[in-house]
């Protein structure tokens, strides 16, 4: 009898503490991909709303809370990660949960050591908890979140788990250095 | 020598370095310049050009003369500013560009040369032979001048770089820059403020002046503290803003690990900044400029302010008997402060006349017209009334004026504007959008205006940015009057130096308008003034003004050359931080990347993939073993191959099928669910981009492939697509590539493998060809397509990506059970070679469908992008270069990729051409080497024979025209 067995994207690789800073995998139950087809975003968010409780993010802002958000991902298109969602008429799902390394960067400087890697504006007054942004991660295109106090989710494609740790790390390493 | 109770250095705080191997003390505050003044050490370095013996000219980045090389091996950092560098416990500096040592140094031969080596010598006399010059010119050259050397050793440090965003960035944080911060930073601003010191305060800390009734630098230290004390300010010190960019984007260079021992080997040296403001304000301060004169580069001569700075910042008297000489009165501080402190002053020399002073000798209206001493100063001559006068000196401080620092507001092509009153450019208002200028880098010299135009500079920038702010109650400063008259050299024989770092004298520059180059930027490229390190910071406006002299024009008309950034050096690795080694940049690995290592496969690059060339098995040697081992497995048997780097696409909506026959040639609109088709994409030029299968998974939903490497080309296109050209469209697009875990089972034995694992076992029936749809392996959901590169019967197995790993160890185990086991890139590369399957080789971006022999995929039934570019003339034509297989035919059997094709009989060069070799292998199933090639007219030239021949290798074949499906040519493997 054979067993298929699952390996988390950042499998060995996490985590980290570096100083003031811990770097985690934070893996979603599932990553779905939802893109509302023309003319159904109210429904599409009602959907929503109805199986998770949070409702259609605007621009790079999301919904929900830890364990069950909605999040902005592009051009009409939002990520839900938690549950595993249901079929929603008129949008189109696909299944992401594999296709993404999940970290969670925390800790007093957090913000500090992302802006080492990420272009954009990031400070507390700016880039809100509840914010998010498809961006740069130093060569990598991503997704960051602000999910608390000096707390980070950020996303970028599987394969690359190896360099966002290296990179993190690299960024956490010089923090940590200053002194 | 250290002058008792002056200097804001920590007595209490000793610190021991070594310069070219002696030990000296200095404390803490020093810097390397002052801490070796300090010690009565005035030779610190050799000229670039005639090796003469220089010193510290300057007390800040500018400094032209002092540099030195920090560390040793691997860690040595050349041209380092003494001035600039902080001492601490251990650091080790040696001076540069001297041989055998600084005291003696043979290269100094050159300073006798000097009459033949001016400027443009080496353009008029290395001109011939012409062969001399790379050979035996220009390494003469290069070794006897220059500054430091690099160790030629891989750079171990660490470096960054990191972003920085706010509503008002500070640069400089004196006066003028502290004034603006305070009042900003009250009126609610997110505020930068950025210095190039370790210190803040900026001429504060060098000069008496009190302010608020308070020492300069006890005024500082409120200032620091309340800002330190605001959420809202950012202080970044030893941080020089280099340069202005787009869109209120500011580089800048912070020294982190330059001013530490290397006690953690993780701290970077340098941080390169990019700081994004709303509004920025200059307040960068000014740069005393010094007097040309005969031999007034000997070590000993400094500006008059760098004198000020190191007895008043340092507690370091520069000389024991000072003489001041200058054309204003800031300079006579100078001999103020020095006689206050105790320092004997043997005169004041003022080229103005009708100057009184108390408390020294002041000789009115002469000028020093020359200086003396080898290695140190010994003396100067003075001019006055005709006469000459000789004084004994160790130590003259000059001022020819001060120049604003206007060049981060060129930095935008801004050129600044001549103010005749203090004899100076100032900046040009508004040159750089959102950027104000205070302060002396302004033209506002005395305290208090500076503190005035930074406060007031704060105001408008808090307006702009709709925040209420008032003019707060100036601290009491002085306010005197800047008074000068133009001094830019003095006449006389001999060499009187303008650029100090690049051996620029007056003459040169003279010499430069004689010979017709008359404009400023042509005097600096044919004397080299204003280039290297300093970038003319201390000889610019000198040099203009003798040139304007020289061909009889203002200053003003004559102008400035262009200021570019960076306005300090910035090391390489500092912009690149973070880019070397695994950061050059992403690299993607499988989910199978773990178990192939393990089995030993050396792996090769694919886009930004990581995948396994081949799998060496015990006993095998050589690559093409384990390659022809793997293709004559898949053949027989059944192979495992990772496939899970080709783009995945998922395409779903109403007008899911429309876009499909749109970005296709063919048609995908009439493909039966549950079946797969193979597909050819064009650019909007008419020329292939892409090709791949796409699968229907139901009515609205497909999911298409792409090659490993265009995955991200082709998902750019379907965005264009879908976002430009028809956004009416309902549809929606995301790649899924990484969320599954795909690998090929090719071979006779594949469905016999697959019916082991999988929980319904498949058929020929329910599973023909070309068919696609869900598994599952021991519960877990996955897509099964029957699709084959390798020409075998094969299939491709999807799962979620975690269970990659898992399943690739199962489906290898399981293979090798049956006489199979994995294969590599090259024994794919084969496999589809023998088969005459195209790959990115072939679609290189200049072959169209007809050259491809694909020209009947394009659709005439319906449109598509690209197919009515692709119908021009030129693209149809029968005489393109187009796809054959080639075989050899003589002795030789070797056909190499790149190398060109021609006609038996014909002269292999270019008019001939006629076509080349794309992809080539050893075919282990047919025993011989077959290639995939472009040639003029090729499907109507099978039989016929053309040579193959590689310049570059010098190899040459005689090959066979043929079809370039070599094998199978039927199909009927692939039917199974």
């Amino acid at each position: 009898m054979v067993e298929l067995i699952a390996k988390s994207a950042c499998d060995g690789l996490l985590p980290k503490t570096i100083g003031s800073l811990t770097l985690s995998e934070a893996a979603p139950e599932a990553i779905t991909s939802v893109t509302p087809f023309r003319g159904q975003e109210a429904a599409v968010s009602e959907a929503l709303k109805a199986q998770i409780g949070a409702a259609w993010p605007a621009p790079n802002r999301m919904t929900g809370r830890a364990g069950a958000r909605v999040v902005f991902s592009g051009r009409g298109q939002a990520f839900v990660l938690g549950p595993r969602i249901a079929p929603i008429a008129g949008a189109a799902l696909s299944d992401q949960t594999d296709a993404w390394a999940s970290v969670e960067l925390s800790g007093t400087g957090a913000a500090d050591a992302l802006a080492r890697l990420v272009p954009i504006d990031l400070r507390p007054g700016v880039f809100r908890q509840g914010h998010c942004a498809r961006t740069l991660i130093f060569h990598m295109p991503g997704l960051v979140m602000h999910t608390g106090q000096d707390r980070y989710g950020l996303m970028v494609f599987r394969s690359m788990a190896r360099t966002l740790v290296h990179d993190l790390e690299s960024a956490m390493e010089a923090i940590a250095a200053r002194g | 020598m250290r002058v008792n109770g002056k200097g804001l250095i920590d007595r209490s705080a000793p610190v021991g370095f070594t310069f070219d191997g002696v030990r000296y003390d200095g404390f803490e505050g020093d810097t390397v310049a002052s801490a070796l003044l300090a010690n009565d050490i005035r030779l610190v370095g050799r000229s670039f050009k005639y090796h003469r013996p220089r010193g510290v000219l300057t007390a800040g980045s500018e400094e032209p003369n002092a540099l030195i090389t920090v560390g040793r091996g691997a860690e040595a950092e050349p041209n380092t500013r003494a001035t600039v560098q902080e001492v601490f416990e251990g650091l080790e500096a040696v001076s540069q560009n001297r041989w055998p040592s600084l005291g003696l140094d043979l290269m100094a031969v050159n300073d006798l040369a000097a009459p033949f080596l001016g400027a443009g010598f080496y353009y008029k006399t290395f001109m011939w032979p012409r062969a001399f010059w790379e050979k035996l010119y220009e390494p003469v050259i290069r070794r006897a001048a220059g500054l430091g050397a690099l160790s030629g050793l891989p750079n171990t440090d660490r470096y960054e770089r990191a972003w920085a965003h706010c509503d008002l960035l500070v640069i400089g944080a004196g006066p003028a820059g502290l004034m603006a911060a305070l009042v900003a930073a009250r009126a609610g601003l997110d505020v930068i403020l950025a210095d190039e010191d370790a210190r803040m305060g900026g001429r504060l800390l060098a000069e008496t002046h009190a302010v608020a009734g308070k020492p300069g630098h006890g005024w500082v230290a409120e200032v620091l503290a309340e800002l330190s004390s605001m959420e809202n300010v950012r202080l970044m010190p030893r941080t020089t803003v280099t340069g202005a960019y787009d869109g209120g984007t500011y580089g800048a260079l912070e020294r982190v690990g330059h001013h530490r021992p290397r006690d953690d080997a993780r701290r970077p040296r340098e941080c390169f900044w990019r700081i994004v403001t709303r509004r920025a304000i200059l307040c960068a301060g000014a740069i005393e400029r010094p007097v040309a004169f005969r031999n007034n580069d000997r070590p000993g001569v400094m500006t008059a302010g760098a004198v000020r700075a190191y007895l008043n910042r340092w507690g370091v008297a520069p000389g024991r008997t000072v003489t001041v000489f200058g054309n204003n009165d800031d300079a006579h501080r100078t001999a103020r402060d020095l006689v206050a402190a105790g320092v004997h002053v043997a005169a004041v020399i003022d080229s103005r006349p009708g100057v009184t002073l108390e408390g020294f000798r002041v000789i009115s209206g002469a000028e020093v017209c020359n200086a003396s001493g080898a290695k140190a100063l010994e003396s100067i001559t003075i001019r006055h009334q005709g006469r000459e006068e000789k004084i004994a000196t160790d130590c003259l401080a000059m001022s020819g004026g001060w120049n604003p620092s206007v060049h981060l507001t060129c930095h935008m092509n801004g050129r600044p504007t001549w103010a005749g009153d203090i004899l100076s450019f100032v900046p040009s208002p508004g040159a750089i959008p959102g950027m104000d200028v205070a302060g002396a880098c302004n033209g506002a010299f005395s305290t208090a205006a500076c503190l005035r135009e930074g406060a007031e500079a704060a105001l408008r920038a808090a307006e702009a940015l709709g925040k209420r702010a008032a003019m707060p109650d100036l601290p009491l400063a002085e306010d005197d009057p800047y008074r000068i008259a133009p001094l830019w050299h003095v006449p006389g024989k001999g060499r009187a130096w303008l650029d100090f770092q690049n051996d620029v004298t007056v003459k040169d520059v003279k010499q430069a308008a004689v010979e017709n180059f008359r404009s400023v930027e042509h005097m600096k490229r044919y004397t080299t003034q204003g280039m290297a390190t300093d970038q003319g910071k201390n000889s610019n406006v000198a040099a203009l003004a003798v040139l304007a002299d020289a061909t009889g024009r203002g200053i003003p008309e004559t102008g400035t050359t262009t200021f570019r950034p960076p306005y300090v050096p910035v090391s390489i690795a500092a912009m690149g931080a973070g880019a070397e080694g695994p950061g050059f940049a992403p690299q993607r690995f499988t989910t199978s990347h773990k178990a192939a290592t393990e089995r030993g496969a050396p792996m090769i690059e694919a886009g930004l993939w990581y995948r396994p060339s081949y799998f060496p098995a015990p006993g095998e040697t050589t690559w093409r073993q384990a390659c022809d081992r793997e293709v004559a497995m898949v053949r027989n048997a059944v192979g495992i191959c990772d496939v899970s780097t080709l783009g995945k696409i998922d395409i779903q909506g109403p007008d899911a099928a429309q876009l499909l026959d749109f970005v296709y040639t063919n048609t995908f609109s009439t493909l039966a669910q549950g079946r797969v088709r193979y597909g050819l994409m064009l650019r909007e030029d008419g020329f292939v981009m892409d090709d791949g299968t796409t699968a229907r998974l139901g009515e609205q939903h497909y999911v298409m492939t792409t090659t490993t490497a265009a995955a991200g080309l082709v998902m750019k296109h379907l965005e264009f697509v879908h976002q430009c050209l028809r956004p009416d469209w309902d549809l929606s697009m995301i790649s899924v590539t990484e969320a599954w875990a795909q690998f090929a089972v090719a071979g006779p034995k594949s469905r016999e493998l697959l019916n082991g694992l999988l929980d319904q076992p498949i058929d020929d029936a329910t599973w023909p060809f070309m068919s696609c749809g869900k598994i599952a392996v021991q519960g877990i959901e996955g897509r099964l397509f029957r699709i084959s590169f390798s020409g075998e019967h094969a299939y491709e197995i999807a799962v979620p990506a975690r269970y990659g790993d898992s399943l690739f160890r199962l489906l290898v185990a399981r293979a090798e059970g049956m006489g199979g086991g994995l294969y590599g890139m090259e024994a794919l590369n084969v496999l589809r070679i023998e088969k005459g399957h195209i790959t990115h080789a072939e679609i290189h971006g200049r072959t169209t469908a007809f050259d491809i022999g694909m020209g009947r995929m394009v659709s005439q039934k319906k449109d598509c992008i690209g197919k009515t570019m692709s119908e021009r003339p030129g693209l149809m034509d029968p005489e393109r270069e187009r796809l054959v297989g080639l075989r050899p035919v003589g002795a030789v059997r070797q056909i190499l990729a790149g190398a060109h094709l021609f006609n038996e009989g014909d002269a292999a060069v270019r008019v001939n051409d006629q076509g080349y070799v794309t992809s080539t292998c050893f075919s282990p199933t047919l025993g011989d080497t077959l290639a995939l090639a472009f040639l003029k007219r090729g499907p109507e030239r099978y039989g016929e024979k053309v040579r193959m021949v590689d310049h570059a290798r010098g190899v040459e074949t005689l090959c066979e025209v043929v079809n370039p499906v070599f094998f199978d040519p039927e199909g009927g493997r692939v039917r199974g």
